[in-house]
């Protein structure tokens, strides 16, 4: 065991097929191997961080519920059969965990939120459905951010006014877009991991873009809100 | 009296963005988009802009993990499971 661990991981995890790799993770994890652990807590900790902030009142609380998180899988890696990923595995206790001291605390998260909100822009912006030539078209358009917004759009204050927006966002818009587009995932591990329809996924998420879009625009282009 | 070009307003575009940009739209709905598009510069700043956002969520910083916590996390391992 402890050998093809070795091999497993002395190379390119990119030569690994993902379920081969995540058999060799389950294998070294029984095995009590700490270089895999280490190898696991590099990879994800900062994510799980970051979902676990989504539900949890402080850091501190956060942090609690990851380290849970990586306890949860330490004793139950012998009943992981590698039906979902092991990242859906492990997100998925996180998840579990975090809902289950968010509920203690008397905190939920309303997951069927799909009720009709305020539209992505403000009507205001659009001309009355009775306009003669152009009903429901802009009459406030956007304005290009520029031609190369690309460095202010990474600046260290825009990024912080994005932190800001997310985090003023409903709990789930806020699951979804973090797992979406701040980390990167697929909308099909979002769905296994948040137990949601794809559906209702792509919902949140085009409410907590617009919702980001419409602060980043506020800060280039004040007049326009 | 002059009717728009195409029958789908700004208004309409902008909720139907993320279904465009997920790529779950069909294939008629799709068209009708981007017929939308190619006549609306407005419309293509919004969506331009829905790019420029999504790209700046992805540069993000990673939340910073505390130095401790992986010494933390090795003595839970260490102490068995």
């Amino acid at each position: 065991m402890a050998l093809h661990f070795e091999f497993t991981f002395s190379r390119s995890m990119h030569s690994v097929r993902p379920d081969g790799e995540d058999q060799a993770f389950k294998r070294a994890l029984e095995d009590r191997d700490e270089h895999a652990f280490v190898e696991l807590v590099n990879r994800y900790q900062s994510s799980l961080l970051r979902l676990a902030l989504v539900h949890c009142r402080s850091r501190a609380v956060a942090e609690e519920v990851v380290q849970e998180t990586w306890l949860g899988v330490l004793r139950g890696i012998e009943r992981f059969e590698g039906r979902s990923s092991l990242k859906t595995w492990l997100f998925r206790i996180l998840v579990n965990r975090a809902r289950t001291r968010a509920e203690i605390e008397g905190r939920t998260i309303p997951f069927s939120s799909l009720e009709s909100e305020e539209p992505s822009v403000s009507s205001d912006r659009f001309l009355g459905p009775d306009h003669p030539e152009w009903p429901g078209h802009w009459s406030a358009p956007p304005r290009s951010w520029g031609a190369s917004p690309e460095s202010e759009l990474l600046s260290k204050e825009t990024l912080e006014l994005v932190s800001r927006a997310i985090a003023a966002l409903a709990p789930a818009q806020r699951e979804v877009i973090t797992l979406r587009d701040v980390d990167g995932w697929t909308s099909e591990e979002v769905c296994n991991v948040l137990g949601i329809s794809e559906t209702n996924q792509r919902v949140l998420l085009h409410r907590a873009r617009a919702k980001v879009r419409a602060a980043l625009e506020s800060h280039f282009d004040p007049d326009l809100q | 009296m002059t009717t728009a070009v195409d029958d789908l307003a700004c208004k309409e575009f902008i909720e139907l963005v993320t279904e465009y940009l997920e790529g779950t739209m069909s294939a008629s709905d799709r068209e009708r988009v981007e017929l939308h598009l190619a006549g609306c510069p407005f419309c293509t700043t919004y969506l331009e802009q829905m790019l420029q956002t999504i790209a700046t969520l992805g540069s993000l910083p990673e939340a910073e993990v505390d130095p401790n916590t992986l010494d933390v996390l090795i003595d839970v391992f260490r102490q068995g499971r």
